[in-house]
């Protein structure tokens, strides 16, 4: 076990990709100066080379700023015998793309009958939170979760990024993996040695039994402050992150509702369509019996995000409205929060 | 950096056998039997949907995908049954598909717009336009990491020509040196919508603006004069000397769609007369003739490619449509549909 970043995991989880399949090759913009630490040999972007050293350019390449060359490039490369992972840098710059995602890597393997396989990584980070103003900030994963025939993950543990990175380059599948960027300084014990997390396996990161917690990203760590918060006050609260939201670990969330009959739905994306309304969906269509209270969701409002941190720091749930909100189900504190209310969708 | 084309009996032609030459012959033959059998069957129900038909511009489909070889692979766009019949795929199966049949080369999840041939090197259609170009170069990537010969080519037409994400990848397959070949099959009309009108200047010398070799070939319904052209892209690129645009001019003798039926008429009366008048068929028919087949033998030629037509519709035919079951595999490799 060693100290890991966030960052630096998904770097080690690269480098022993590389090293294990020469058909794994990386591409994207900056990728060859190890501008974002990914890159590289060591644990700084310094400490031991980089990939263009240690693999070569025609394993790693940088590219021109054109998403959907990029994207499609890798479909067609996974679909003739490489595993690209493609570096898309920021999480918005996938629209650029969009046509690419959505029409080729999505659907050809359907639509061909199964002759294809598409086995590639998209990697992009979510800048929000940082003050990065609308168009850096986005938190996307819901889109592309309402397209059949992508895989999607989003690690909120430097463990986590690390193993399901490596079940992502192994998949046959495209995988799209949103990294939180507010994440990347968060720091964990991991192993050195090669592991892989299945896609489709949720952690269950506090076990509890009074309410459920189902969060994503960097919402995992505020929902566990939360939860510690309330430990205080006689709550047990039980934290799911489901790490791979497409495919969805349904037992491991329908299972915990049912022991604890409360759930809160945490993330940082938009409300309109999310992970959260997909989870309490499919929680109500399964286990409404087993339910006690109704069901409250912490999200991103349905609004732009603003550039000026006194505006744009109450956007993302955090532990104050996830503590709020797991103390409303738990029937601690029955109406909404003045804070709650501001963020209501009218 | 247009002109230079090999004139008809060029010597470069005579390179080719006999032999290849009725190949060439029998492929288009095929692409206009099989074409116009699919039309007739979309108009009596027996294909649903509809489908664009590559008749007319059968030279131009055939000299790209004989100058490739069998490993090699490519892409086509909405207008594409020719493209995998040219690069020697069985028509059983594609006229299985068009009718949605289990047996349909993509077991009937695809259709006339989503035909795929892996086993020929056809990595498939795309219905929308411009959009497997990049896809064409990432397998001529794959080829280059692979340290492989082969060589990628995109087929896209001349209203394709006109969209982004051609110049993203003519720009990033030329900084990294690929074995692809851009083809642009301009046969005029993007829909209702004559080229000229929509595209500045010419389209073969937007390749200069890349670095790369930019061929128009005026004479698109000359088998030999396309498969001269692509022959010397296909082998630059397969040298190591990077990708190559090629515009070839045709024309389609068919509607957009079958069944399309447009309140204007945005084609010249006579333009199309003028066409038929040097259809690649009649054309290279002629020629074959001027280097000693006998009549009899195209006449037989012709007559085989019409039974394997028959035997296409028959093998459709005879074939069951697919259990509903199957609309929920094949999205994943490893994982079931959640319902």
């Amino acid at each position: 076990m060693t100290v890991m970043s966030y960052l630096g995991a998904i770097g080690a989880a690269q480098r022993e990709a590389m090293d294990a399949d020469e058909r794994v090759i990386i591409f994207g913009e900056d990728v060859e100066a190890n501008v974002y630490g990914t890159t590289g040999g060591g644990k700084t972007r310094t400490d031991k080379g980089d990939f263009v050293q240690m693999y070569g350019r025609n394993r790693i390449r940088n590219t021109p700023i054109s998403e959907e060359s990029m994207v499609g490039a890798a479909a067609g490369a996974a679909m003739t015998g490489l595993r690209p992972i493609v570096d898309l840098s920021y999480s918005s710059f996938l629209y650029m793309a969009m046509d690419q995602f959505v029409n080729q890597v999505a659907k050809n393997r359907y639509m061909f009958g199964g002759q294809a396989s598409m086995p590639v990584v998209f990697r992009s980070a979510m800048f929000y939170g940082l003050n990065t103003g609308a168009h850096h900030s986005d938190r996307p994963y819901p889109m592309f979760m309402n397209v059949p025939g992508l895989k999607i993950i989003a690690p909120a543990t430097p463990a986590d990024a690390k193993g399901l990175l490596r079940s992502a380059i192994d998949s046959d599948d495209p995988v799209l993996t949103f990294e939180a960027c507010i994440l990347w300084g968060a720091k964990e014990d991991v192993s050195e040695d090669e592991f892989w997390i299945p896609l489709g396996q949720a952690r269950v990161a506090r076990e509890g039994t009074d309410v459920t917690v189902v969060a994503v990203s960097s919402s995992v760590p505020e929902s566990l402050a939360a939860a510690e918060e309330l430990a205080a006050e006689g709550l047990s609260v039980e934290v799911i992150d489901p790490r791979t939201l497409v495919p969805l670990d349904r037992d491991a969330i329908l299972r915990s509702v049912a022991k604890t009959g409360r759930l809160v739905v945490a993330e940082p994306a938009h409300r309109t369509c999310g992970a959260a309304a997909e989870i309490s969906a499919l929680v109500s269509e399964e286990v409404f019996d087993a339910l006690k209270a109704p069901i409250v969701r912490v999200t991103a409002p349905d609004m732009q995000i603003p550039f000026s941190p006194a505006l744009e720091k109450q956007m993302y749930p955090n532990r104050t409205t996830i503590g709020a909100a797991i103390r409303r189900v738990a029937g601690f504190a029955p109406a909404p929060t003045e804070a709650e209310l501001a963020l209501a969708p009218r | 950096m247009t002109g230079d084309q090999p004139e008809k009996g060029d010597l470069r032609m005579e390179d080719l056998s006999t032999e290849t030459k009725l190949e060439m012959q029998r492929r288009m033959l095929r692409i206009r039997a099989f074409d116009e059998r699919a039309s007739k069957m979309v108009k009596r129900g027996h294909i649903p949907g509809t489908v664009h038909t590559s008749i007319g511009q059968e030279a131009q489909v055939v000299g790209a995908t004989m100058a490739l070889r069998d490993g090699d692979y490519m892409t086509g766009n909405h207008r594409s049954h020719g493209h995998p019949i040219g690069k020697g795929s069985p028509l059983g199966p594609l006229m299985a598909e068009l009718v949605g049949k289990a047996t349909g080369v993509c077991k009937g999840k695809g259709g006339s717009l989503h035909l795929a041939d892996f086993s020929v090197g056809s990595l498939g259609e795309s219905g929308i336009v411009g959009s497997s170009i990049p896809i064409a170069m990432g397998a001529a990537l794959s080829a280059s990491v692979r340290g492989s010969d082969q060589v990628a080519l995109a087929f896209f037409g001349d209203g394709a020509a006109n969209q982004g994400v051609l110049y993203e990848s003519m720009n990033l397959s030329g900084v990294w040196k690929l074995p692809v070949v851009f083809l642009c099959e301009n046969n005029q009309y993007a829909l209702s919508t004559p080229a000229h009108t929509v595209t500045s200047g010419v389209i073969a010398e937007r390749a200069a603006g890349f670095g790369m070799p930019g061929v128009r070939v005026e004479e698109g319904q000359d088998v030999l004069a396309v498969h001269a052209a692509v022959s010397e892209a296909a082998a630059l690129a397969r040298s190591g000397g990077g990708p190559s645009l090629v515009e070839v001019v045709t024309y389609r003798y068919n509607e957009h769609s079958e069944g399309l039926r447009l309140g204007t008429d945005y084609r010249p009366a006579d333009e199309r007369e003028a066409w038929l008048k040097k259809d690649p068929i009649l054309l290279f028919r002629e020629h074959l003739e001027g280097i000693g087949v006998s009549p009899a033998d195209l006449d037989a030629l012709e007559a085989e490619v019409l039974q394997e037509v028959d035997d296409a519709v028959a093998f459709t035919d005879a074939s069951p449509f697919p259990d509903p079951s199957v609309a929920f595999d094949d999205l994943y490799t490893d994982t079931e549909y959640a319902a």
